[in-house]
């Protein structure tokens, strides 16, 4: 019988060892549950949550600390995405945050207006602006998520957001009539 | 020789095409204004390089675009740019679409040919002239033929010139070949020859036998001549391809893949003309037919011309007019405003009364009978695409396949609930087209902000560390100042010793 108990209790140490050395050495840094938060919100960057970017925010949902209806460029959508992604019931956005777009918007720098402050090149969090000191900026419209975060720093109220499509390159096939839905 | 294969589903449809092939080709007269639209079809949009009021040649270049992908666009007929402005366009949102206005001169010169690109020309230069000319597809999708070119160039070992029409009604492309077979054949040559394909397919339908008969007496060896049975959508390009091979086209992708490019037989004509004659493409035929039009037939329009004078140049519309659509009756879409001009991609306009195009009826609840999926040419579940294209899952129809979906309109055909699949099914790949848009938007915002992080921590260091440098540089800085004075004291000291002893106060004030 000791001989069976000094076996097993052995195996049970050297495994032990072995699982808490690769605990120890092989741990993943990157919590895949954030990744895959991060992934399904809208990377705009606007800091409406709270929380100074997407990733930031994905960090607070995974540890529990911020909710999942805060995210006002995702919408309802974004809000189930993130329900079924972490097995939570599905709420409505919370109003404190925003309220969802209807359309893409990016921003627009009248152009005449600037005085080159730089202010809203500082403000962008995806460095969509480009210009100098005392030079005219211009937004770098494939780049701009619509966050909206140049339009308070400008002095000058010179940026002002616009569809991000207009006219035909805007209109879609829309769903039929059906009586009952709006 | 007849095809071998045949393709999943479809629907035997009257053509309807001999009505409009009895009369000649006739060439529409030159219109007063031609309507230029810039960039209504794929991509961004030409810019225009010619100013208002200027005078221009007729196939003198008129807009570029930025993007290499864009054609150029060239003047029809020399005249003056009398405005850059919005006018209707042939969309089915009945938008308006910057458009160039060209009052035409029928005395104004004409620009230049180019020079003539012969068989042996090098394929590179025959793509850089298909670009140059301007040439989109001419079977009705407008896709630049420069850019499809440039993406089959050295994959593909099969040309098939397609002349199978896409839909009933239309007889273009038929009465292209009856009249222009040698230029189709020679344009077929010059594709070949720019993409590397050693072997050319030319695909009729079974029906269009006079075309058939122009295009075998014109064919020499190096062209196969095949015919397809007529059965809707014959025409379309993964339809055909499945016909010739018995492959089928995988989802997703495109005929490229089996090493086949298909080219309308119109393009084919279109890039004899650019290579061979030295011109851009500046007309094309277009079918005018319809039961509301006086004398159906094919006509030689100019780009620009107005739907309206295309319909004079066919006897005129018929009192029971309801609708001009552009494009067949099962794929096309009505056009609100006959002032709408023609564009590469217009190949008919079907003029019909109610009894032809009758009103849609009310659609009544999904009965399941499957016979959708039985027509599907595609080998979908349009019952099933259906359910989630109203509930808006984008991701469940991208899984189910509706990206393959060519919208041929098979399905809403035979649905006897009379539910209008196809307008549910646009609205579906709009919305999956619009989600990929916005998932290749999120993912370069969240490269775009994890670089300025980095960058911002980076510059942060930077700054640390100048600040720890510039305050190691004072401590020791500080060191060899009080090293200098005690030095400077010191020195003063001994001075001070020296004046003592020689009696004299050392020059001290």
């Amino acid at each position: 019988m000791w001989a069976a108990l000094l076996v097993l209790g052995g195996l049970g140490l050297a495994f032990g060892a072995l699982l808490g050395f690769s605990a120890r050495r092989l741990r993943d840094d990157d919590d895949p549950l954030v990744e895959r938060i991060d992934a399904v919100l809208p990377q705009t960057q606007c800091a409406q949550c709270g929380y100074p970017g997407c990733r930031p925010y994905a960090e607070a949902v995974a540890s529990g600390e911020a909710d999942i209806n805060q995210c006002p460029p995702g919408g309802e959508t974004g809000v189930q995405a993130l329900a079924e992604l972490l097995g939570r019931e599905p709420k409505p956005l919370n109003p404190d945050n925003g309220e969802a777009k209807t359309e893409a918007t990016v921003a627009w720098i009248d152009e005449s207006v600037c005085i080159g402050c730089t202010k809203c090149i500082q403000a962008c969090p995806v460095d969509a602006i480009v210009g100098a000191p005392q030079h005219m900026h211009t937004v770098i419209r494939d780049e701009c998520t619509g966050c909206e975060l140049c339009i308070e720093p400008c002095p000058v109220d010179c940026i002002h957001m616009a569809p991000r499509e207009t006219g035909v390159r805007a209109w879609r096939w829309p769903l039929p009539a059906e009586p009952g839905r709006p | 020789m007849n095809a071998a294969h045949r393709f999943p589903g479809g629907l035997r449809l009257e053509p309807n095409r001999a009505i409009s092939t009895r009369h000649p080709v006739t060439a529409v007269p030159l219109p007063e204004r031609l309507i230029l639209p810039l960039g209504a079809a794929l991509g961004a949009p030409a810019q225009p390089c010619v100013s208002e009021g200027e005078r221009v040649r007729a196939g003198q270049c008129l807009a570029e675009g930025e993007d290499p992908a864009v054609p150029p666009l060239h003047a029809p007929a020399g005249g003056r740019v009398a405005a850059i402005t919005a006018h209707p366009a042939p969309h089915p949102s009945n938008l308006a679409v910057t458009s160039l206005v060209l009052e035409t001169d029928p005395d104004a010169a004409a620009e230049p040919a180019w020079p003539a690109l012969d068989a042996g020309a090098d394929p590179a230069a025959l793509r850089a002239r298909v670009h140059a000319a301007g040439i989109t597809g001419l079977g009705g999708a407008g896709f630049p033929t420069a850019a499809k070119l440039a993406d089959a160039a050295g994959r593909v070992h099969t040309l098939v010139l397609n002349g199978a029409e896409c839909e009933p009604w239309i007889s273009c492309d038929d009465m292209l070949m009856r009249t222009r077979a040698a230029a189709v054949l020679s344009g077929g040559r010059l594709l070949a020859r720019a993409v590397g394909a050693g072997r050319i397919v030319v695909a009729l339908e079974a029906d269009a036998e006079a075309a058939l008969e122009a295009v075998t007496a014109a064919a020499d060896d190096d062209v196969e001549v095949v015919t397809v049975p007529a059965r809707y959508p014959a025409g379309g390009e993964r339809q055909l391809v499945q016909a010739l091979t018995g492959q089928e086209v995988p989802a997703g992708d495109l005929p490229t893949t089996l090493g086949i490019l298909c080219q309308n037989v119109g393009t084919a004509e279109a890039v004899h003309r650019a290579a061979v004659e030295g011109r851009a493409l500046t007309h094309r035929y277009v079918t005018v037919t319809g039961d509301a039009v006086a004398d159906p037939r094919v006509v030689l329009a100019p780009l620009g011309a107005p739907f309206s004078d295309l319909l004079a140049a066919a006897g005129g519309a018929t009192p029971g007019l309801d609708r001009l659509i552009m494009g067949g009756p099962m794929m096309g879409f009505t056009v609100a405003d006959p002032a709408v001009p023609v564009v590469a991609a217009t190949n008919c306009i079907l003029a019909a009364t109610t009894a032809l195009c009758p009103p849609p009826q009310p659609a009544l609840p999904c009965i399941r009978c499957g016979a959708c999926a039985e027509a599907c040419p595609a080998s979908l579940q349009p019952q099933q695409l259906y359910w989630h294209a109203r509930g808006g899952e984008v991701d469940t129809l991208a899984a189910l396949g509706l990206g393959d979906c060519i919208e041929c309109g098979a399905c809403a055909y035979v649905c006897p609930s009379h539910i209008p699949l196809i307008q549910y099914f646009r609205h579906g790949k709009a919305e999956m087209a619009d989600a990929r848009q916005a998932r290749t938007i999120a993912e370069r915002a969240r490269e775009r902000y994890e670089a300025r992080q980095a960058r911002l921590a980076r510059e942060a260091e930077e700054r640390r560390q100048r600040r720890e440098q510039k305050k190691a540089q004072a401590r020791s800085g500080g060191d060899a100042r009080k090293a200098a004075v005690a030095a400077a004291l010191e020195k003063r000291r001994r001075r001070r010793g020296t004046a003592e002893s020689d009696g004299d106060d050392g020059g001290r004030p």
